[in-house]
């Protein structure tokens, strides 16, 4: 996936001690694209973040900014800017002083600073806090803070360590909007390290997960949300559902066997590669629907599976019914409730239904 | 709550106050002797209480044959050499062991004590020898550097915690946002470890204030230091000029034990040694 690489990973590899933490990442980012490191925590994503910003060394491979080489530039001499989980605001200087710092640094003009300052503490919506220290600001206002300090050096990069992680719930929503804007606006170039799913979908034009130190997928959110590259990748987006299949491809479909919940039947392949033997199904409770009945089922491509409920719970706008096929328990939800122990069809349509190769097989 | 209700709780104020009383009594009661006795111009046994006032004891002391003003000068130039000497060493070795992943560093740390460990006489009389041959006996450089060995610990240790109490990440804040690493020591790490900074300047200085046993070996009889003054007035029973040089030491103790406290944060002081 070759784009016009304005910032560039080549096999970077990080270890700490022994542990090797980072792998094989390869990453090729456009300008003013907003990437996500999605994973989960220990999967090295901040590791990467702080790598690019120049505070780790890589133990192989090599960064690049426009074909220019920054693998061993200190972190000053980046021009990529960070925003800090914890914001890292200096608790001695104000308001002003903390957004103004990277520009006295520069050697701009007190009177110059003053105005930009103020024009981003106007676009932030700080204005009036400027001599207030960090501790009397709130969690919000200290996250756009810390922005403010990072956008004020007009960097070409922003990166972002979870930003959003200590905000309250219902401020991160719309943060995560502005945020997003505001980047849009801009044309900035930014990389967002978050273990949040959906932040991440809202947010970026492309995700990367990491699993393990390594990329599992990158691409669009419906791409790795739609046509997950990996059962790790299927699961962290959501099909936690897993039922064991058994099948063998036959030229542009895959013939599954019957199984103890199923009959056979047949799923187009639609470019994906699948050998014979064992398949691990994954869907999410969302995709699947249930039916009173097997007639009742939908003449569309897709499993059905027979199934019987075991408990039923009210999340909110859908019912969410524990149901048991064959040997495995399996969440699903439907507009109305199946009271436990009926006998139930689940649909799972050929689109959700997640197949790969057992590690086994 | 049972203790309450019983009437004899009522009189439990008897032993607390005894015991209050006491401790006021141990603690103010030498202090206030040693303030009579700065204006006492009379006062011999069996009198609780001076038999005349005065302040021709402060004259005295203050004369130009007094030698109190030349002690006075020679404790405080001392004092403050050693602070500055202490703190331009404390102040990258503390650093490098805060921030540094040093090998050995508990041992590191525990070396700045050595000049503690061992009975000082022992210590300050090699040490005299020694700088009565390379010269530094009797001189102000001698002193000081005897007492910078005395207070390095007090230097060290505090700066090491003080600068182990800011959290990395907002230096690291200067440096992604362009600051080289001397700027973002001035403009970031300095200015929050200043207080805790402030406050081993402090321990220093008083440290050196009141330090007898070198002051003596390395200093007398040439550099004459406050302590000196003190201790051989006591010892020929002149307790008028006694009492005043004990207390021009404890004024600037008292003022900056003040200070010490509102600069030294829990945050720090629970560093301090680790």
């Amino acid at each position: 996936m070759e784009r016009d690489g304005f910032l560039e990973l080549r096999g970077v590899a990080s270890r700490y001690g022994s542990t090797q933490v980072l792998s094989d990442i390869d990453l090729s980012i456009a300008k003013g694209e907003f990437i996500a490191l999605l994973g989960s925590s220990g999967c090295g994503k901040t590791t990467l973040l702080r790598l690019l910003a120049g505070f780790i060394s890589p133990s192989s491979g090599e960064v690049k900014v426009r074909h220019r080489d920054v693998t061993h530039l200190p972190p000053d001499k980046r021009g990529m800017a960070l925003v800090f989980q914890s914001y890292a605001l200096w608790p001695h200087m104000t308001v002003a002083q903390n957004i103004g710092y990277g520009l006295k640094l520069k050697g701009v003009a007190r009177a110059e600073i003053a105005s930009r300052v103020s024009a981003m503490q106007a676009m932030l919506g700080l204005e009036g806090l400027e001599a207030r220290k960090p501790q009397a600001l709130s969690g919000g206002q200290r996250q756009r803070v810390a922005l403010g300090r990072a956008l004020a050096i007009d960097p070409e990069i922003l990166l972002l360590d979870e930003p959003l992680s200590n905000l309250d719930a219902r401020i991160r929503l719309s943060v995560r909007h502005e945020l997003r804007a505001l980047q849009k606006r801009l044309g900035i170039t930014a990389i967002h390290v978050t273990h949040d799913r959906e932040e991440a979908m809202v947010m970026a034009d492309r995700i990367v997960i990491l699993n393990a130190g390594r990329i599992a997928q990158h691409g669009s959110p419906e791409e790795v949300y739609n046509r997950p590259a990996s059962a790790f990748v299927a699961a962290f987006m959501g099909a936690e559902n897993v039922l064991s299949l058994n099948g063998h491809p036959d030229r542009h479909a895959f013939m599954l066997q019957a199984g103890p919940a199923n009959e056979a039947t047949t799923v187009q392949l639609a470019g994906r590669h699948l050998l014979p033997g064992a398949v691990e199904a994954r869907f999410r409770p969302e995709a699947a629907h249930l039916f009173a009945k097997e007639e009742f089922l939908p003449r569309r491509p897709g499993v059905a599976f027979r199934g019987e409920v075991l408990a039923v719970a009210y999340p909110g706008g859908h019912w969410r019914h524990v149901v048991r096929l064959g040997d495995r328990e399996i969440m699903a939800d439907a507009p109305q409730a199946f009271s436990p122990g009926m006998q139930v069809a689940v649909h799972v349509p050929a689109e959700s239904l997640f197949l790969f190769n057992s590690p086994a097989s | 709550m049972k203790a309450s209700r019983n009437p004899l709780a009522a009189l439990w104020w008897v032993p607390r106050g005894l015991v209050f009383g006491l401790m006021a009594f141990f603690i103010f009661g030498p202090l206030f002797n040693l303030l009579l006795w700065t204006v006492a111009e009379k006062w011999y046994f069996p009198h609780s209480l001076p038999l005349e006032y005065g302040f021709s004891s402060w004259a005295k002391v203050f004369a130009p044959r007094g030698g109190a003003v030349e002690s006075l000068t020679n404790s405080i130039v001392v004092a403050l050499l050693t602070v500055v000497v202490s703190l331009l060493l404390a102040i990258p070795a503390g650093y490098a062991l805060a921030r540094l992943k040093l090998p050995l560093r508990g041992l590191i740390l525990l070396a700045f004590l050595i000049p503690q460990a061992f009975p000082n006489l022992t210590v300050y009389v090699n040490v005299a020898r020694i700088f009565y041959e390379i010269g530094l006996n009797g001189t102000i450089p001698g002193v000081v550097m005897v007492h910078v060995s005395h207070g390095l610990v007090y230097a060290v240790w505090i700066a090491t915690a003080a600068f182990s109490a800011i959290d990395a990440e907002l230096e690291q804040a200067a440096r992604n946002i362009g600051a080289g690493a001397m700027r973002t020591f001035l403009d970031v790490t300095l200015p929050l470890a200043a207080p805790g900074l402030m406050a081993s300047a402090i321990f220093v200085f008083l440290e050196s204030l009141d330090e007898f046993t070198g002051s003596y070996f390395v200093g007398a009889p040439d550099v004459n230091m406050l302590p000196l003054l003190l201790y051989t007035a006591g010892a020929g029973g002149n307790y008028q000029i006694a009492s005043i040089t004990a207390l021009l030491l404890l004024v600037p103790s008292l003022v900056f034990m003040l200070i010490v406290e509102r600069f030294l944060k829990a945050d720090v002081l629970s560093r301090v040694g680790h």
